[in-house]
């Protein structure tokens, strides 16, 4: 409660609105900027307005309950609401601090990595792309989703494509994920078109009021629901609609694979929640159903089938890449389970995931930065060469593999207990082959950096040539989150807890205020 | 038969997508790719624009002889426009107005996929993905050898 009095008064009222109005206002400015230095110097001090409004909202939204903004003032379901609950806060909080973390990291990392008269504009690719990520996850407009998440996708293939000045395969990459992704928002799309023809309103909640006197027999409302999944597991890389990941990690800029990688997933795996659970009704016979089939067992199967890939990668972020795959996996089969504890699991390794991952690819990025090294074999001695990095990189790695005392072995933790709970002993059986897995293709990194001899040039051996401290500190920053969240567990265990509940109470039907006003009329389908 | 013609937009837009979708699965040059992409994002706003379709509706635009008749009248236009509402059907513009923001969109990332076509098409010298990935196979085969 204290905490609340250091906000102003305006985050409380308005910092709905300013989360995504700011980034995307200043943009502008961005790409008109000629001087790098002060874009860059804008684009830290968006994203730490940002972190800052996003506690708030977190704080308040703790405090005292849900937010409902209604953008203009305009009354829902006919105007389009902003809504902050214990789903979306902690997310929007990630997505920020993630993106002010990478922000400190990207000025020696851009530097090297991008011409110098692009530089402004792509910080200002960025800021619409963190403003669309924040944008699609505190909406309550369905529309308004696909428009957000179009936003941050199309900036997100120009910024991939940006990678072509290292990696040429950055270009093709580019134009794979710019193929893939339009598909997957177009059949986004489709299935809000459906929705509305049924419903006759965008606004989530009342979709999911009428959704509620429709009934789960409607066949359009199914075919809606298997569009909306569908798109959104594009977006998500559900297994096997993974292919635009790798590509897209491996050759984009080294600051923008840190925050796509901790970031994008999450937020479509955000969305997935908010229209399965709270959209849909969890207990109708197609959505459990695919909850239980699709999400849990191509969670299953990407777990197992992309650890077995990274562990065949010799590029480094391919490696890590393969990784994200399996590890939504996790995240998937805990929401496939449905139950409390499985939701909180799937939560929880999101927020696990985004620190681990994040410090990873900072690390992947300071190896290029330093030695130009992209591929495994030659990471021969960087644990001499590199001490610190190389640590970081540890850290963060023994994370990910989930030994105890880390935030991974928490989320993986809290997962077997949720498949216990149900049963799925074959779930806690591959979740143990998939750690093993991540042991291999994690070791066999750590191998090459600390027990092989430091390679040599012209006879002598390769100096000591540290990262320099503004990859050093965003990199350690989330290392040690990611320890930490496994030491103490309680802040996230009871963020993910409060987000399970919500999911947990099935359909939000409640609009505030909308009650005085009319009732949409629905629309009649046409040409008959 | 009959069902077909009772849903003709329908079809059209059915077949439209399947065409799209198979244009970019199937084709090998990347500016067929992105107007198969195109062919695809337009059937969407099609089946929008067909279900703002009110039977019997009218345009939803008002009346022009109302509105004079209201500033002659001394009444107020809106509240006129609004009881004209009442009576005259008109379609649901919302869906026309959801399209124009995808039209942005599909515009935009029109855009970017040729602005990218034109820089592969500089780096690589072909748009055929067959002939760029035996470009890049060399590449790849190093990055995988040990």
């Amino acid at each position: 409660m204290q905490l609340m009095s250091l906000f102003p008064e305006w985050i409380l009222t308005h910092g709905s609105a300013s989360l995504v109005v700011v980034p995307l206002m200043l943009a502008v400015l961005t790409a008109l900027n000629p001087s790098a230095k002060i874009a860059w110097a804008t684009v830290l001090a968006v994203t730490a307005l940002c972190v800052f409004t996003s506690l708030g909202l977190l704080l308040q939204v703790i405090s005292h309950g849900p937010i409902h903004y209604n953008m203009g003032g305009w009354q829902p379901p006919l105007g389009i609401g902003y809504y902050v609950d214990s789903l979306n806060a902690p997310i929007l909080l990630l997505i920020s601090v993630v993106a002010f973390l990478c922000t400190i990291y990207a000025l020696p990392s851009v530097a090297a990595e991008v011409e110098p008269k692009k530089k402004g504009p792509f910080y200002a690719a960025f800021l619409i792309s963190f403003a669309g990520l924040l944008g699609m996850v505190i909406t309550a407009d369905a529309f308004n989703v696909f428009v957000f998440l179009e936003v941050s996708s199309i900036s997100t293939y120009v910024l991939v494509g940006m990678g072509a000045s290292r990696d040429r395969r950055a270009l093709t990459s580019s134009f794979n994920y710019l193929i893939m992704g339009s598909i997957g928002a177009t059949f986004f799309v489709i299935g809000i078109g459906f929705l509305y023809m049924q419903t006759g309103t965008l606004n989530m909640m009342d979709i999911a009021r009428v959704l509620q006197d429709i009934g789960p027999n409607d066949r359009v409302v199914q075919l809606a629901f298997a569009f909306i999944v569908i798109g959104l597991g594009l977006k998500l890389a559900m297994f096997p609609l993974h292919m635009w990941l790798p590509g897209a990690y491996a050759y984009a800029p080294s600051f923008f694979t840190a925050f796509l990688a901790a970031t994008a997933t999450k937020a479509a795996l955000y969305l997935l929640l908010r229209f399965t659970f709270t959209v849909f009704d969890p207990s109708w016979d197609f959505v459990a159903t695919a909850l239980m089939i699709l999400l849990a067992g191509l969670g299953i199967l990407g777990m197992l089938a992309s650890s077995l890939q990274a562990i065949f990668q010799n590029d480094l972020r391919r490696v890590l890449a393969y990784s994200s795959v399996a590890q939504v996996g996790y995240m998937l089969l805990g929401i496939g389970m449905a139950t409390t504890l499985g939701l909180t699991a799937g939560y929880l390794h999101m927020i696990n995931h985004a620190m681990m991952k994040g410090a990873l690819f900072i690390a992947a990025g300071a190896f290029w930065y330093r030695f130009g090294i992209t591929q495994v074999s030659d990471m021969r001695g960087l644990g001499k060469t590199m001490p610190w990095t190389m640590a970081g990189f540890t850290t963060a790695g023994i994370a990910l593999i989930g030994v105890p005392g880390t935030a991974g072995f928490v989320s993986k933790l809290t997962l077997v207990r949720a498949a216990a709970e149900n049963g799925w002993w074959w779930a806690i059986g591959v979740i143990v082959v998939t750690s093993i897995l991540a042991i291999i293709y994690i070791g066999r990194i750590i191998e090459q950096a600390y027990f092989h001899p430091v390679p040599e040039i012209n006879g002598k051996p390769v100096a000591r040539n540290e990262a320099p401290y503004t990859m050093l500190i965003p990199l350690w920053i989330m290392a040690l989150a990611s320890v930490a969240f496994g030491i103490n567990a309680e802040w996230t265990t009871s963020l993910a807890e409060a987000a399970a509940h919500v999911l947990d109470a099935g359909p939000n039907t409640v609009i505030p205020g909308a009650h005085d006003v009319m009732p949409v009329v629905p629309t009649v389908t046409g040409g008959h | 038969m009959s069902g077909l013609f009772e849903h003709f937009n329908f079809a059209v837009v059915i077949i439209l997508m399947m065409v799209g979708l198979y244009v970019v699965f199937a084709s090998n040059n990347m500016i067929k790719k992105l107007v198969g992409l195109s062919v695809f994002q337009t059937s969407v706003f099609l089946l929008y624009i067909s279900m703002g379709k009110v039977n019997g509706a009218q345009p939803p635009i008002i009346a022009e002889e109302d509105l004079h008749g209201a500033s002659e009248g001394g009444h107020d236009v809106v509240a006129q426009g609004a009881h004209h509402a009442a009576e005259v059907l008109y379609s649901n513009p919302l869906p026309h107005v959801l399209i124009l923001t995808a039209i942005v969109v599909g515009v935009a990332t029109l855009a970017i996929g040729l602005a990218l076509v034109v820089r592969i098409r500089e780096v690589y010298g072909t748009i055929e993905e067959d002939e760029i990935d035996a470009l890049d196979y060399e590449i790849n085969l190093e990055g995988a050898a040990e």
